[in-house]
């Protein structure tokens, strides 16, 4: 046994006993870095995509699309980008995704900045039962929707693969697939989607029809498991294919053409 | 003999002071040993609470270096060397006395969630398939530091959402194949659902690695929205009329 | 005289584990208003702990299953000392009960069409634990809680009862303090139901906790009912060895159950030497025929092979380690080991969860990838306070036990599983026993001021020695003392020599003292508590000492065989002779004609 039964007696605060949960946290570790990383990444984006949107140009090139601005809708009445009609379909989605839901209100609202942080955020905390905030009630809405935009840009794919010259294959092209791939990957993993398709059932073995829900529901629950890492990897590569084919159709990045 | 400093608080309600300890380390030791070494060494009257030693009962939770975690499972080897390790209490409950505090508004939580009612002739054959979800839920252990750390109680005392822990209890009943009451109004109202903001540091500390938010609370905030949110799939329910329950 | 709350109830639960909870949902739905008294936070209890499942005969795996090999394998397992009523009834009824978790909401693992799942266990002919993964009694725990708290029954949690108290010879109530802030507490009740589990804190390495320092046993003692079988203490034989801190933290029997494998340093499987005469043929004779039968478990087939010889009782499998780490064939913390890696890991992950866990987190062991390390741990006292096999009645009016501090049920030895099972049977007899009583119950008995104020002075005791003995200095020396004279292995000299030291020991808890406050204050319980010990602890040394034979859990190194003659017949019994403690040997029920037959036939019979 040691011999001090008390090696140090923090003096007590002037004022009396101290409190057992004072400052912000006891947390050693460096427990704002994940937001800070998620807040410059989503901001990097936001800025990103906001300047492409009313850049208004350098979007399409021969049979390649920017996802940014498909379904493509050019109409004699429509002055601005044809972007904006188009790109609050996966903005909304994406503000009312359940993973980006947790990021940001973390990232920027800081309710909470990170786990047993002392508050930092706002006062009045309603979570998601007033406005604005219960609005995230209608994601499954922005799901269907972005569904619908999902399959023109597996449109898009298509076409820049079957080009009007015949059957082509490039490093853009690729790229794009890869990109579809991946936001298919995200929105088949919403928790909307898992809930549509069989969570809302409570006995999955019923029925020969609540047993085929059942295998979507388990089909959609592994790629929900990993919600997180879609969600940021589709955000990536929308970007990129976008910025490849602005680059492209600048003249700055080859086409890649492999035949 | 390697030693270890344990910065433990000691005091009663909320008032006290941070004393400092000297344990010796043995191989594999976790932080509630180090505590029943000051106990049975330095201090008996130093209050703890704890039953099974192999995060099994979920009874000696605290915070340690500011994590909630179960004082069992906290290995201290994976401290530095002569690393001070703070013990606190878990904040979001009045306090008692050095690591005990008051968790008694859980059980009353508890209390008003609409019991297990299974049909009178309801048939008792249903497959582990049915049943996947609802164990992941009632592996519960009742640990209480998924309400610990859930800002909703811990930074905004809002004592009317039911918490995580209810959050996944109700799941538990509202997934089981033969339940037949329907909570999403009682969830809606009474349990607070909405005031989640889903930010998951309940799923973060639940050493049972239940994925709360993932499994339990998504899924019973779109039953709500099933109810209350979705005019489209209400009209239809009210058409072509929807599922029992 | 200090302060002190005042509640009053028809019938008073002590205990929330699964036998008083069982008990308190009884009585309550009998009309009776009922209090639940427990020492930790509501679900904490042991039960909570269970792990491997809780046996009942429902034939869902092995349809030749039924209650009558139920209660020849408890009978065998108990090596005929049980009181053959409760065994009966416990077989007959389990299978009703665990059905009723069911319907209240329990959630067991599921058969390939839909039933519950069941398990193979040691000493249990067929497949017959039905469980969910390793964690049986949190689902059984977390059931009964949830139906009792929607039942209405007033629960006082951290409340911790230190006397019983009797109005002449009848139970009048309770006295006992909270351990939040010690304000003492007054129980006025018709009728008590004690179900406050066991007596492991007692031994250094066990696998119970601090709660099991044998209040029950002591509480009903004191108030003038017997102790009966108090010399049958299991070790179960797999508990961690490695590391220092977890010693004696169980290993469920489950791991075998799904086809774990001892070995020895030599990489022996040295479990087919330790396999009794008399069993012997129930057994697999080789690697083949054991993995055979564990194959076709895994499949869920049936088959003609024997069970591995893994799956003896717990005395044997005890007993068997313990004698090869003796021999200098242990591992390298003084275990044995036991593998289960061989299996597919997902499978191991997915029935065993919370083992993989435990290892990893605490032990650092993958046990989807190498062996663990186990040893005999002490675990589960099969002797207790004497009931009628109907009610749970003891010979005190209006006190009643179930559950493990109850005595009779599991003999000289219990088997995995029948733990469960006698908490929710006879944990709901003694509801029903007890709130029966109360509504016959023509006058209420009352309790006396002096009674409470000698329960009161006993409490402040301690407070008034400041500089008293340490108690956690005296728990460690009985914990000393038991482990070294009281062991798996027992000895006339070693078991007098324990019980002279018990007696030391005795003199000394008078001195014990304590500093601070009644708030929250676990020295001062201890106290208490090491009063109850130091009696249970007498209880099972000195009926050890009495027994001159080796049945079951107890073992006699100086008189190593079964004696039928002397000893079959009786019960060793403790009570309460003034200051002294006295013992006698009370003769067992006889088992009607048609229950012993059913012991004659070769092949176990069934409806
Ligand atoms: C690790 C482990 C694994 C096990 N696995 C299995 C298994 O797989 N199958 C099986 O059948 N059995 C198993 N057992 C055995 C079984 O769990 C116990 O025997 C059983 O749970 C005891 O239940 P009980 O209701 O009698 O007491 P407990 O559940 O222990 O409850 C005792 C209650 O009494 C209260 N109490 C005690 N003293 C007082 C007092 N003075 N005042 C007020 N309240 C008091 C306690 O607070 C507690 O609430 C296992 C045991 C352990 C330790
Ligand atoms: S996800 Fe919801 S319940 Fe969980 S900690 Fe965050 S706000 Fe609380
Ligand atoms: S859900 Fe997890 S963290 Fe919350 S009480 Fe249960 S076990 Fe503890
Ligand atoms: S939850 Fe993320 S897309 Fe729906
Ligand atoms: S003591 Fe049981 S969870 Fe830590």
């Amino acid at each position: 046994m040691t011999d001090s039964t008390k090696t140090e007696t923090p003096s007590v605060a002037a004022g009396g006993a101290q409190k057992a949960h004072t400052g912000l946290t006891t947390r050693k570790d460096n427990w704002w870095l994940e937001p800070a990383l998620v807040a410059c990444g989503f901001t990097l984006f936001i800025v990103y995509a906001t300047f492409r949107v009313f850049e208004n140009g350098h979007y399409e090139i021969g049979s390649y699309l920017s996802p940014f601005y498909s379904p493509k809708f050019a109409f004699d009445w429509w002055k601005f980008s044809p972007a904006i009609l188009i790109l609050w379909i996966p903005a909304g989605f994406r503000a009312t995704c359940y993973y980006y839901r947790k990021a940001y209100y973390r990232a920027y609202f800081w309710d909470p900045p990170g786990c047993s942080i002392g508050h930092m955020g706002g006062h009045n905390y309603t979570g998601e039962t007033k406005f604005p905030f219960v609005f995230q009630n209608a994601h499954r809405y922005f799901f269907y929707l972005a569904s619908i935009v999902l399959i023109f840009l597996w449109y898009d794919v298509y076409l820049a693969f079957f080009q009007p010259t015949g059957f082509v294959v490039s490093g853009i092209n690729l790229f794009m697939l890869l990109n579809v791939i991946l936001l298919s990957g995200y929105s088949g993993g919403c928790h909307a989607c898992r809930h549509l398709v069989g969570g809302r059932l409570d006995c999955f073995s019923k029925c020969e029809s609540t047993k085929q829900q059942f295998k979507l529901w388990h089909l959609v629950t592994k790629l929900n498991e990993h919600h997180m890492l879609w969600a940021w990897l589709s955000l990536f590569s929308v970007g990129l294919t976008d910025l490849l084919i602005r680059s492209y159709e600048m003249g700055y990045v080859p086409e890649m053409r492999f035949f | 003999m390697r030693e270890a400093l344990l910065k433990v608080f000691r005091g009663e309600k909320d008032s006290g002071e941070y004393v400092t300890y000297k344990v010796p380390i043995e191989e594999g030791m976790v932080v509630l040993d180090a505590i029943h070494y000051i106990q049975a060494n330095f201090s008996p009257e130093l209050a703890v609470r704890w039953n099974c030693k192999a995060a099994k009962c979920g009874s000696c939770s605290a915070e340690v270096n500011g994590r909630p975690s179960l004082m069992c499972k906290s290995r201290m080897d994976k401290f530095a060397d002569g690393e001070e390790i703070t013990v606190q209490p878990i904040k979001s409950f009045p306090h008692v006395k050095d690591l005990v505090s008051d968790v008694s508004w859980n059980y009353r939580a508890n209390e008003k969630i609409p019991a297990f009612t299974p049909a009178a002739d309801a048939d008792w054959t249903f497959y582990q398939e049915d049943i996947d979800r609802v164990q992941e839920f009632r592996k519960c252990i009742e640990c209480f530091l998924c309400q610990d750390v859930c800002h909703v109680i811990r930074d905004h005392d809002r004592k009317d959402f039911l918490g995580p822990r209810f959050m996944v209890r109700s799941a538990g009943l509202e997934m089981h194949p033969l339940d037949t009451v329907d909570r999403t109004r009682f969830l809606k109202e009474e349990g607070g659902i909405g005031l989640c903001n889903i930010t998951k540091c309940c799923t973060e500390v639940c050493p049972e690695s239940i994925h709360i938010t993932d499994n339990a609370i998504i899924p019973l905030k779109e039953r709500v929205v099933d109810e209350f949110y979705d005019p489209i799939a209400k009209f239809f329910k009210t058409v072509f009329g929807g599922k029992k329950k | 005289m200090a302060d002190y709350e005042i509640h009053e109830h028809d019938v008073l639960v002590i205990g929330a584990g699964g036998a008083g909870l069982r008990a308190a949902i009884e009585a309550s739905s009998m009309g009776v208003s009922v209090g639940l008294v427990c020492k930790s936070l509501l679900g904490k209890a042991h039960t909570v702990m269970a792990e491997g499942g809780v046996a009942a005969a429902l034939a869902n795996v092995d349809p030749k299953d039924g209650w009558e090999t139920h209660f020849q394998d408890t009978m065998k397992g108990g090596k005929m000392l049980n009181n053959w009523r409760m065994a009966q009834l416990h077989a007959q009824e389990a299978p009703e009960r665990v059905k009723e978790l069911e319907r209240w909401g329990a959630v067991f693992d599921r058969t390939k069409n839909g039933k519950i799942l069941q398990r193979a266990f040691g000493g249990h002919t067929y497949k017959r634990l039905c469980h969910v993964g390793d964690r049986t009694g949190l689902e059984m725990i977390r059931t009964l809680q949830d139906r009792g708290v929607h039942q209405g029954i007033k629960v006082y949690m951290e409340c911790c009862v230190s006397r019983l108290l009797k109005d002449g010879d009848k139970i009048a109530g309770a006295f006992g303090y909270y351990r939040e802030d010690g304000r003492f507490v007054l129980f006025k009740a018709k009728a008590i139901v004690l179900a406050t589990g066991g007596v492991g804190k007692s031994f250094t390495v066990t696998s119970n906790s601090w709660e099991y320092t044998g209040d029950g046993h002591a509480l009903a003692y004191d108030a003038g009912a017997d102790l009966i079988d108090m010399e049958f203490v299991q070790f179960h034989p797999t508990g961690m060895v490695w590391p220092p801190g977890v010693r004696g933290i169980l290993v469920t029997e489950g791991v075998r159950g799904e086809g774990g494998i001892l070995r020895n340093k030599d990489g022996e499987r040295f479990m087919y030497k330790y396999l009794p005469e008399s069993t012997k043929n129930d057994f697999a004779a080789t690697d083949e025929e054991a993995k055979t039968w564990v194959d076709a478990a895994l499949e869920g087939k049936q088959t003609e092979a024997r069970r591995p010889p893994e799956l003896s009782t717990r005395d044997n499998v005890a007993r068997a380690i313990y004698q090869e780490v003796k021999a200098g064939r242990g591992s390298e913390h003084g275990g044995v080991y036991l593998d289960i890696s061989y299996q597919d890991p997902e499978r191991v992950k997915k029935k065993l969860p919370s083992m993989y866990h435990q290892f990893k987190d605490l032990a650092d062991v993958d046990i989807t990838a190498g062996p663990m390390e186990v040893g005999p741990t002490m675990h589960y006292i099969m002797g207790g306070v004497r009931v009628d096999a109907e009610t749970a009645a003891t010979r005190v009016p209006g006190l009643f036990a179930a559950g493990e501090c109850s005595g009779g049920m599991h003999g000289a030895n219990r088997l995995g599983g029948n733990s469960l099972s006698d908490l929710i049977v006879f944990g709901k007899r003694a509801g029903a026993g007890a709130a029966d009583y109360a509504k016959k119950l023509t006058a209420t008995p009352t309790v006396s001021d002096e009674s409470v104020k000698a329960a009161l002075d006993e409490m402040e005791a301690p407070f008034s020695r400041p500089n008293g003995v340490n108690p956690y200095d005296i728990a460690k020396a009985l914990n000393q003392i038991m482990s070294t004279h009281v062991g798996i292995y027992r000895e006339e000299k070693e078991l007098e020599a324990g019980i002279a030291k018990l007696e030391d020991l005795k003199a000394q808890v008078k001195e014990v003292g304590i500093k601070g406050t009644k708030a929250y204050n676990p020295g001062w319980h201890l106290c208490r508590d090491l009063k109850n010990m130091i009696i249970s602890s007498e209880a099972i040394a000195r009926s050890a000492l009495s027994r001159k034979e080796s049945r079951g859990a107890h073992s006699r190194l100086d008189y190593e065989d079964i004696d039928e003659e002397n000893w079959g017949h009786v019960n060793s019994s403790i009570s309460k002779d003034g200051d002294r403690m006295k013992l006698e040997h009370t003769p067992k029920p006889e088992m009607p004609d048609d229950l012993k037959n059913l012991f004659k036939k070769k092949e176990p019979v069934n409806a």
